[in-house]
């Protein structure tokens, strides 16, 4: 009986304790949810790696390939400097961190940050947590290191709001690269397309010949969003293009729709199965001939030379028709949420990434190109090379389809519209929903 | 005093007596009570709880990072009901639970039948279909994303056997029997055929093993005794067995039924909302909008009118089983 009563009165506080417990959790979000509305910087002890623990916590994609040998890079750069520091390696796989994004939602709502996590530049972060006031300004981080003058302009104010820089640009990629098949062009003895015109005169031509001009896939809207990315900035100009996440155009406007009948036209050129295809499918079918040419952002460079293909010599690039002098770059970058376990260390990390050395160990590696213009030093392919040049003197725009145009909401209902607009073909219709969920989402007045 | 001493013996047994009594009485009640508390409350909060705060976020504003629990009315349900992809979806989740019930009760059934009939190795056919549910959906699903795939799987096959007009498969746009409502066509879309062939190569074997149980159940006795009456084979399975068979029936529609109402992994896996939506169902386009667009009260509406669904489903059968259970007391 005693036995009996020994366990039924540890069953209550074990329940007691599970209640506590619960109540607890509650409480601890609600509290950050309003401390998060003030945008102060935490400082004093409290945030100093508030459990004595000497760690720091990078949350990010990168789990395969390139990406994660880069990454790994990028960290024991960092553990070169700081050898007592744990670098906790925290990452969700899932393509454009269509995943990853989720699970960074979940934590941050739950007051749980990641001391760092990557983010795509502009308004994937400024609409989002900025907005919420979940992230600490970086301003003095910048004035300290000397940053202001080793970031491009346009970049550095991508990232800002309201005067404040949010976040440090880790690397770029390029979205409106044309790959193209070197053999195939040189067989039929065509010039590489610069403009619409050029691309469907060539296009016809590659038909009649029996040869799929367009590889296309739309398995991912991703990969299908940075097509029409690069058709829209093509047709609007990039002064245009940027004018429609500002509110100064719309998006139902002529120039819109005329950007979605162009489209339309470059996919009745592409393959027909794009439904089930993805990025690398369109890279082997290039790489196999099976289409002569690929609209895609540069990571496609990364499976090439990952499959020991070289530049320029087993695979040709351009820019993408109409976009001559754009470069509509994707840039990753990292941040400083609010309430980060870690703080002290975050900032030593982040001093890492925007260090020319903590770039070009990365970048090398990522196969993209380091955010800052005097970094890129040592042996980088000639593709990156090249982009290293353009990124200096083209007009740089944001990419829609990755997020750092128009925040995330708009993007997402974007790419639903897109898709219906695939099979329904009415640009009107599509162009009038686009406006209709820029408006509903606070892009479009 | 007379008294006193009268009662003082058998006082001290009735005391001690109802202590013993207190003593049973608190473990029979108090200790099965405590037992259950832990899983009471997990249950209620983990389960009750955020259903109600689901229902609750479903009728907000909340549509950004930033929480916002203002009330909104029902506006996301009746944006829900203008939104091409969500009847999309609750199109495609019609057709496939209708057509995912019936194929499997079926094959279930057949292949029950079959296994039952004492044929060799039964045992062999019994673990090889019920096998694909030990496999997860995700994997079930990205093996199935290959086989249909139109240029690389099942049509390479298809093509060496010089069929001319190959199966677009998943990523086929066309519907059968469409009739348009509000802007989405209604009807069978052909991409959920390739969806339903994985869901009942996973699932079959399930429902076989539970006709199974239910073909066992029934004793021999009522067959010999049909046979003596004169009835063929086919007239003993349709009016003998197929009625005894009900109750594992209707467990099997149930079951089948809601785990394709709440359908999401192997649809994830496996192609996604597809080509022009022709196989997105409302788990896919909840977790989609939710976590990656932000719209959470959208998203809890699309949570909400799941839930709701799958009442429809379950709470008749719920009820029916405790009137049966009264009933057999």
């Amino acid at each position: 009986m005693f036995f009996v009563r020994k366990i039924a009165l540890a069953l209550l506080v074990m329940s007691l304790l599970f209640i506590t417990a619960c109540g607890g959790g509650t409480q601890q979000t609600g509290n950050s949810g309003q401390s998060s509305s003030t945008n102060t910087p935490a400082t004093g002890s409290d945030s100093n790696n508030t459990n004595g623990e000497n760690k720091v916590e990078i949350f990010s994609w990168w789990t395969t390939g390139g990406e994660a040998t880069g990454l790994a890079a990028l960290i024991d750069t960092f553990k070169k400097t700081y050898p007592d520091i744990e670098v906790i390696n925290a990452t969700v796989a899932g393509s454009a961190g269509s995943n990853a994004k989720a699970v960074l939602a979940t934590r941050m709502q739950g007051g749980d940050p990641p001391d760092l996590f990557q983010v795509h530049a502009g308004a994937e972060l400024n609409g989002s947590w900025v907005e919420a006031g979940k992230m600490e300004s970086l301003n003095f981080l910048y004035e300290e290191e000397g940053w202001n003058e080793k970031f491009p302009k346009e970049l550095l104010e991508l990232i800002s709001k309201d005067g404040e820089i949010y976040s440090v640009p880790l690397n770029v990629h390029r979205g409106n690269t044309m790959w193209y098949n070197k053999k195939i062009f040189e067989d039929n003895n065509l010039k590489v397309p610069e403009t619409f015109e050029e691309f469907f005169d060539v296009a016809t031509k590659l038909q009649e010949k029996g040869i799929t001009p367009f590889g296309y896939g739309s398995k991912s809207d991703g990969d299908a969003g940075i097509v029409f990315d690069s058709v829209l900035v093509g047709t609007l100009g990039p002064d245009g293009y940027k004018q429609l996440f500002t509110g100064e155009k719309r998006f139902d406007s002529p120039e819109v729709i005329q950007a979605m009948e162009t489209y339309l036209k470059m996919i009745s050129f592409a393959n027909k199965d794009h439904a089930a295809r993805l990025n690398q499918d369109l890279g082997d079918m290039l790489l196999d001939g099976k289409v002569a040419m690929v609209i895609a952002g540069d990571w496609l460079n990364g499976y090439f030379t990952s499959l020991g293909k070289k530049p320029d010599v087993d695979y040709g690039f351009a820019v993408a028709p109409g976009n001559k002098g754009v470069y509509m770059f994707i840039s990753d970058t990292f941040g400083l949420p609010i309430g980060a376990k870690h703080r002290d260390n975050t900032i030593k990390f982040l001093k890492v990434i925007g260090s020319v050395e903590g770039q070009d160990n990365f970048n090398r590696l990522k196969g993209s190109i380091p955010a800052r213009i005097d970094a890129g030093h040592g042996d980088y392919d000639v593709y990156l090379k090249t982009q290293m040049e353009n990124f200096k003197t083209h007009t740089l725009t944001p990419s829609f389809a990755h997020g750092s145009a128009a925040k995330e909401g708009f993007v997402v209902q974007e790419k639903d519209i897109m898709k219906r607009f695939l099979v329904e073909k009415n640009p009107q219709k599509a162009a009038q929903a686009l406006q209709k969920a820029a408006e509903e989402n606070g892009v479009s007045k | 005093m007379i008294g006193k001493v009268d009662t003082a013996g058998p006082g001290l047994n009735h005391t001690t007596t109802a202590k013993l009594k207190r003593k049973r009485f608190v473990s029979d009640r108090v200790v099965p009570f405590l037992l259950l508390m832990p899983s009471f409350i997990a249950t209620l909060l983990f389960v009750y709880a955020f259903i109600a705060w689901t229902v609750y976020v479903s009728f907000s504003n909340w549509d950004s990072v930033s929480i916002d629990l203002s009330f909104a009315g029902i506006t996301n349900y009746i944006n829900l009901f203008n939104d091409f992809r969500f009847l999309s979806g609750i199109r495609n989740n019609i057709v496939i639970t209708v057509l995912f019930v019936a194929a499997s009760i079926v094959m279930g059934i057949v292949l029950a039948l079959a296994i039952d009939s004492k044929i060799k190795g039964e045992a062999f056919f019994r673990n090889l279909f019920i096998f694909p549910m030990a496999i997860s959906s995700i994997v079930a699903g990205v093996v199935w994303q290959w086989l249909l795939n139109p240029t690389s799987g099942y049509n390479n096959i298809l093509k060496a056997l010089g069929v001319e007009d190959l199966p677009m498969w998943y990523i086929s746009e066309q519907v059968l029997f469409s009739f348009p409502f509000r802007d989405v066509q209604f009807g069978i879309p052909v991409a959920l055929f390739s969806v339903l062939l994985a869901i009942c190569w996973q699932m079959t074997g399930f429902v076989m093993a539970m006709f199974l149980s239910g073909l066992r159940a029934i004793p021999d006795d009522y067959r010999e005794a049909a046979r003596l009456d004169g009835a063929s084979e086919l007239q003993i399975f349709w009016l003998v067995i197929l009625p005894l068979l009900r109750p594992v029936m209707v467990s099997v529609v149930v079951m089948i039924g809601h785990i394709s109402l709440k359908i999401f992994d192997l649809i994830y896996a496996m192609t996604g909302p597809g080509s022009a939506f022709m196989t997105d169902m409302p788990g896919v386009y909840m977790f989609e909008t939710t976590f990656r667009g932000n719209h959470y009260g959208s998203g809890a509406a699309i949570a909400t009118i799941i839930l709701f669904c799958v009442s429809i489903l379950i709470v008749p059968y719920l009820i029916s089983q405790r009137r049966q259970e009264v009933d057999g007391r």
